[in-house]
């Protein structure tokens, strides 16, 4: 008996053969690999979207340990403080707030206590009054605050403001525009007008929610009509009456600040000294009458989890789906040729291919199908990301490179936790449905009858 | 080089009667020799070749090509002998249509289990008169070129035997005779044996040796 050697082509072989099958194919197999690529870039681009939602959001609670405020909605707290969404809470004492100050009971725990006074918009974005020390302290670890033009203000130039970046953008406030707070959170036109004050300085973007708000000194909120606490035996009316003017200038003027027992703030924003102390510190707040101190890290992860966690779990089932939509097409695709196709591979039989090897090839075209779909669709979701970054950075402040993948925590038991980009899950996931998807095309090809279809 | 014996072949036809196609008692080509098969349409020439290349089971008897029964074989192994030692010529050419002329011979060679030797496959198409054409697709060549190619891609694994079935049915009468003379010559300077079937008389008188398949086909007596 003659030699025989090993059957079937070489490996590459088979990819340059599934690779001229498809140029052969040249239309349809472009519309099938534009049509994976159209849905692979769809859930590239809800994925990327879904990190910038949850980078931004995560962001803005990564500044401080603990938030101090009256007792009530611990989420609500977190809420009007960090995120400047929801109604606040009751104010709770300066003298309270003293307590976390140098001398104070609390002072040695902590590394930083801002103030944060409540109550007041312009335009819809919320008014913070609050210290000049905001603006010296990281915002997020490793991160400061810096200044796109003019200064922090001065602690006592009482009617100073900073502005975040979109609220410089969307309002045209810039520096030495005056703008007067209306009472209230929103602007719902409601609110009785406060004294002007002079915007000293706007922040770069920093990709939190304090880029929505504007920062005024917090004596100067103090001192705004209907802000001083009641004192025994004072008049309101008389008090309002005392501030009736332009406080814009107000640098030129001498103002006295508002007595201590007329002060309140809306909550504290406290870095502890030491991790063990944001542990402990809550406890013994939490067991005053009045206050109440949460973590906001925790407060979001939670509530996080409990919606966004959800809307995770859709766009996973999306990407799933996108993936078998995909699969179908690289199968009605491939097999709408078979009737072509069966020819070739009786051809492919008659010049000695293994059933096996037609098999492969059928197979291998589906893989380069889904691969090149699957890339393209990179490219694409990419792509899309990166022209909108503009977009994105002006809107969430995070600013998302082109390349930039989502990651994906992919737990396995208790045994072994991965942190994985979603999109290498995706595109192998996708090889893997087209593959099955071709196996039907695959086994009527590994079936075709070699003499019949040749001599049809 | 070819021996067959005994063999049998029908087919079932939709009412379910048995159709007896092939049933040949004895038949050889020797290594070297070049035979030329005739018979009318529906004689079972191209079931005949099919058998003998293995595309084909017979339901009995003995195919025995360069000593190899390749009834005995499994499919995988008959596949793998086929592309070494058999080179087919089809009568519609049967050439791969997204791939060039040299990668038509390639493709024989790959599935032949060889290493692609580019020099060979261009060497058999010059020899064809397609140097200049190897790059073409097919859909670029004539009907003529065509065939010619598929003759090259027969002979790319350097075959014992060449199956021809009908080369010529598809190209006008002025090519004809050049296919012909293309298959003959390339197999005498290949040293391989040629099996040729066709129904054009003018054929015959160039072949030494001439078979009618309805002279020793009984299932045809029958």
């Amino acid at each position: 008996m003659p030699p025989v050697t090993r059957d079937n082509a070489q490996p590459m072989s088979l990819w340059k053969i599934a690779w001229r099958s498809m140029q052969w194919r040249g239309l349809s197999s472009a519309l099938t690999a534009l049509s994976m690529a159209l849905g692979v870039a769809l859930i590239v681009a809800v994925l990327v979207m879904y990190g910038v939602l949850s980078r931004s959001f995560a962001k803005g609670a990564q500044g401080f340990d603990l938030i101090v405020g009256a007792k009530g909605g611990r989420l609500q707290l977190v809420l009007n403080t960090v995120y400047h969404l929801s109604t606040p809470i009751e104010n709770i004492p300066w003298t309270y707030y003293k307590e976390f100050r140098p001398g104070g009971k609390y002072a040695s725990e902590v590394s930083a206590a801002i103030p944060y006074c409540l109550g007041d918009n312009f335009e819809g974005y919320r008014v913070v009054g609050t210290t000049a020390e905001l603006f010296q302290i990281e915002y997020v670890p490793g991160e400061h605050y810096q200044f796109a033009s003019g200064r922090n203000f001065e602690s006592d130039h009482y009617f100073e403001a900073v502005i975040g970046s979109q609220v410089a953008y969307f309002t045209g406030l810039r520096v030495g525009s005056k703008f007067e707070p209306t009472h209230g959170v929103s602007d719902d036109g409601q609110g009785h007008k406060h004294d002007a004050f002079r915007v000293v300085g706007i922040l770069d973007p920093t990709g939190t929610p304090n880029d929505r708000a504007l920062f005024v000194n917090i004596e100067g909120f103090f001192l705004l009509a209907g802000h001083a606490k009641e004192a025994p035996g004072e008049s309101h009316a008389a008090h309002e009456h005392a501030h009736d003017h332009d406080h814009a200038d107000s640098h030129e003027h001498h103002h006295e600040p508002l007595p201590e027992n007329q002060r309140e703030v809306t909550a504290i924003l406290v870095r502890t000294a030491s991790p063990l102390v944001m542990l402990s510190l809550p406890r013994r707040i939490n067991k005053e009458p009045f206050a109440q101190a949460v973590m906001p890290a925790r407060e979001i992860y939670a509530l996080f989890e409990g919606i966004l966690g959800n809307l995770r779990t859709v766009l996973l089932v999306l990407a799933v789906v996108v993936v078998v939509v995909a699969s179908v097409g690289v199968m009605v695709s491939i097999y709408n040729s078979m009737s072509d196709r069966r020819r070739e591979v009786a051809i492919m039989r008659s010049l000695g291919a293994g059933r096996r090897t037609v098999l492969v090839i059928v197979l291998l075209e589906a893989t380069l199908l889904a691969l090149g779909g699957g890339l393209l669709g990179l490219a694409m979701g990419h792509g899309l990301i990166g022209a909108l970054n503009p977009l994105i950075e002006a809107e969430t402040g995070v600013s998302i490179g082109p390349w930039e993948f989502p990651m994906y925590d992919a737990r396995i038991g208790d045994v072994l936790e991965l942190r994985v980009p979603l999109e290498l899950v995706l595109i192998p996931g996708l090889i893997l449905a087209a593959i099955v998807a071709g196996l039907l095309p695959a086994v009527a090809a590994y079936r075709t009858d070699v003499a019949k279809t040749l001599s049809g | 080089m070819l021996l067959l014996r005994d063999v049998k072949k029908s087919f079932v036809d939709p009412e379910g009667e048995v159709l007896p196609i092939l049933d040949v008692a004895e038949f050889h080509v020797a290594a070297g020799e070049q035979v030329l098969l005739m018979g009318r349409s529906g004689s079972g020439k191209t079931t005949l070749l099919q058998i003998i290349a293995g595309l084909a089971r017979p339901d009995s008897g003995l195919v025995q090509v360069a000593g190899q029964d390749i009834t005995k074989l499994s499919e995988a192994v008959r596949d793998r002998f086929r592309a070494q030692n058999l080179g087919y010529v089809f009568q519609t050419f049967n050439l791969l249509p997204g791939f060039s002329a040299i990668e038509n011979v390639l493709l024989a060679m790959s599935f032949g289990g060889q290493r692609s030797d580019r020099d060979r496959a261009a060497t058999l198409l010059g020899r064809v008169g397609l140097g200049k054409r190897l790059r073409h697709k097919p859909s670029m060549l004539s009907v003529g070129e065509q065939q010619r190619v598929a003759v090259a891609r027969a002979l790319a694994n350097r075959p014992k035997l060449l199956l021809a079935d009908e080369p010529t049915a598809s190209v006008d009468a002025k090519h004809q005779q050049q296919i012909i003379d293309l298959i003959r010559d390339t197999c005498r300077e290949e040293d391989v044996a040629l099996l040729l079937v066709t129904h054009a008389r003018e054929v015959a008188e160039q072949f030494e040796r001439v078979e009618q398949l309805e002279q020793f086909n009984q299932a045809l007596a029958a």
